[in-house]
C-alpha cells in the first residue's frame, strides 16, 4: 500500500497505485487543514530542510507548511544566504546539513538530477521539489488531486496542458501522472517550444490553441518562463499571448464545464488573461491549498515509519 | 486455544447495555454525541446511537475518529500505516461527547483519541464506552462504560467482530501459547 521508494524523485519512478496512494492519503490531509486546530502529531521529532537553490515562494511556503502541519520540524536553506556562494559544492552543503541530523531533504536545483544525487549519497530521504526542466513532482500530484476533486476520476478525460512544453518541468511531471492516471493528453504551443519526440509519452501535439481548446475539459496552462527561455524560442509577449494566451476573448468562447489551472506564479496579460481569475472554473487558488494537503501526504508516506532498508 | 466470549445476541445485549448506562448517565441525553473510534468503533457507536435515539425527536450526532496521525508509536512501526480519515461534522464544543471503541486494552488508543478530539474543538466532557475492557492498562485510562470486563493474559488476542465490518457479530479470546506465539503479528495497542 505504501510507496516502493523511500524518496520521491519524480513521477516518473511512480505506478498508479503508488499515484493513488499519495492522493488517497492527501484527501485524509485536506480534513486536517479544515479542523479547528489544523495540525497533528504524527512526525513530531522530526526535522526536514528545505534545500532551495531557486527562487521560490509558493512551493518552499507549502512544503514548510505541511511539515508544521504534521509537527515535523523544517529548516529554511536558501542559496543566496548559504555557503554555496563561497563555493561549496551540492554535496557537501547536502552532508553538512544531514549532519546537523535532518530526515529529510526538499530540494529545489536548477539543474535536472541533482535530487537523483542526492538521493544516492545521502542518508536522509530526499523529495524533488523542481530539478532544472526534468520534473516537479509534488506540483503534478497536487494538480491531479485538484482535478480528481473537481471531476472525479481522470480515466479518458481530455486534458491540454498549454505553453513552453519543452522547458517546463511541470509539463513532464503532469503530463507522465495525467496519462498514468489514465488522461487523455494534448500538448499545444509555439513549435519552439514542443520538444522532440514529445508523441512518446503518449500525447497529442497542437500547434493552434483554437483548433484544440474547444473538445477538451481541462486547460492547465504553463508559466512563461523568462528566466529559462532564449529570444530565438520565443516570439515575443503579444505574439504569444495572441496565438497561445487564454484570453479574454478565449475565455468567453470556452464551455462552461471547462476547467483551468495554472501552477503559478501567473504572468497576467501574457499566457493568461486577469479575467480568468475571476472564471468560477478557474482552480489556481484550490491547487494552492491541496498542495499543501498533497505535500503532507507525501512528507508522511516518507517519513513516517521507519525505512528497513535504510 | 480459541474461547468465544460472546455470540451474536451476547453482543447486541452488550450494546444494549452500553445504551443504557450511557442514557442513565447522562439524563436526558442532552448535548450528547458519540465519536467511534475507527474502525470497529465507528459501527459500535451508530448502534449504541439508534439504540439513544428510539423514540426521541433530537438525534444524537455520530461522528468517526481515526487515531493513526495522533498514534505514539508512529517512529517504531515497520511501514507507514495507512491513514483511513476522521469526519466529525459537528461542533464538539460544549457537547459531551463519549468516544466508542470495541476493546481497551493498554489505554494508548484511546490517549491518541483524545489528543485527536481536542483539535476539533474544547468538549465540555469525555466519557469512554467500549464493548469489552479486557484490563493491562499502560496508562490511566479507565472506560465510564463497559459491555463486559474480561480476565485476560497480556499475549491473549481478543477479536471483536462486528457485521458491519466482517460479516458476524462474535467476540472471541485466541490464548497464544508460550512457545507458538506469533511474533509477526502483534496487536496494535488498544
Amino acid at each position: 500500500m505504501t510507496l516502493r521508494s523511500r524518496h520521491l524523485l519524480g513521477i516518473e519512478g511512480l505506478d498508479r497505485s503508488e499515484i493513488l496512494t499519495i492522493l488517497g492519503q492527501a484527501r485524509t490531509f485536506r480534513e486536517v487543514l479544515d479542523r479547528a486546530i489544523p495540525i497533528v502529531p504524527a512526525l513530531r521529532g522530526r526535522t526536514v530542510v528545505n534545500l532551495f537553490f531557486e527562487a521560490s515562494t509558493r512551493t518552499s511556503t507549502s512544503f514548510n507548511l505541511a511539515a508544521s502541519r504534521l509537527s515535523c520540524q523544517c529548516v529554511n536553506f536558501s542559496k543566496a544566504t548559504s555557503s554555496v556562494s563561497k563555493g561549496e559544492t551540492l554535496l557537501d552543503t547536502a552532508r553538512n546539513i544531514e549532519a546537523m541530523g535532518v530526515d529529510g531533504i526538499i530540494i529545489r536545483h536548477p539543474a535536472a538530477g541533482a535530487p537523483h544525487f542526492l538521493a544516492r549519497n545521502v542518508k536522509a530521504f530526499v523529495v524533488n521539489a523542481g530539478d532544472g526542466a526534468h520534473e516537479h513532482p509534488t506540483q503534478a500530484l497536487l494538480d491531479a488531486f485538484t482535478l480528481r476533486e473537481k471531476l472525479g476520476d481522470l480515466e479518458g478525460k481530455r486534458i491540454l496542458i498549454v505553453g513552453d512544453i519543452a522547458h517546463s518541468r511541470v509539463a513532464r511531471s503532469n503530463l507522465l501522472c495525467f496519462t498514468k492516471l489514465g488522461a487523455k493528453v494534448a500538448v499545444c504551443g509555439p513549435p519552439t517550444m514542443i520538444p522532440p519526440y514529445v508523441e512518446d509519452y503518449g500525447c497529442e501535439v497542437f500547434y493552434r490553441l483554437d483548433r484544440i481548446l474547444g473538445e477538451v475539459d481541462v486547460v492547465n496552462m504553463l508559466r512563461v518562463q523568462q528566466e529559462r527561455i532564449t529570444a530565438s524560442s520565443f516570439p515575443t509577449v503579444r505574439e504569444y499571448r495572441a496565438l497561445y494566451g487564454l484570453t479574454a476573448a478565449r475565455l468567453r468562447k470556452l464551455a462552461p464545464e471547462v476547467v483551468i489551472t495554472h501552477p503559478g506564479p501567473v504572468n497576467w496579460g501574457v499566457e493568461m488573461d486577469f479575467d480568468v481569475a475571476d472564471f468560477s472554473q478557474t482552480l489556481i487558488l484550490p491547487q494552492v491549498t491541496n498542495g499543501v494537503a498533497v505535500r503532507m501526504a507525501v512528507l508522511f508516506l516518507l517519513a513516517g515509519g521507519e525505512h528497513p532498508e535504510g | 486455544m480459541t474461547r468465544r466470549l460472546a455470540n451474536a445476541q451476547a453482543v447486541q445485549s452488550l450494546v444494549a447495555r452500553l445504551a443504557t448506562q450511557i442514557s442513565r448517565h447522562n439524563p436526558g441525553v442532552k448535548d450528547l454525541a458519540l465519536v467511534g473510534i475507527k474502525r470497529r468503533g465507528v459501527p459500535l457507536a451508530e448502534r449504541v446511537a439508534a439504540r439513544l435515539n428510539a423514540g426521541r425527536k433530537s438525534k444524537v450526532p455520530v461522528g468517526a475518529i481515526d487515531i493513526t496521525l495522533y498514534r505514539d508509536d508512529l517512529q517504531m512501526v515497520a511501514e507507514t500505516p495507512i491513514v483511513r480519515g476522521t469526519e466529525i461534522s459537528f461542533d464538539i464544543s460544549g457537547k459531551t461527547i463519549v468516544l466508542v471503541d470495541d476493546v481497551v486494552f493498554t489505554g494508548r488508543t484511546i490517549r491518541a483519541a483524545l489528543s485527536a478530539l481536542l483539535d476539533f474543538g474544547r468538549p465540555r466532557a469525555i466519557q469512554l464506552a467500549v464493548l469489552v475492557d479486557r484490563g493491562h492498562r499502560e496508562l490511566p485510562i479507565q472506560p465510564d462504560f463497559a459491555g463486559k470486563k474480561v480476565v485476560t493474559r497480556r499475549d491473549d488476542l481478543v477479536d471483536i467482530f462486528l457485521k458491519e465490518t466482517d460479516g458476524r457479530d462474535e467476540v472471541v479470546l485466541t490464548r497464544v501459547g508460550q512457545s507458538q506465539r506469533p511474533k509477526a503479528k502483534s496487536q496494535k495497542p488498544k
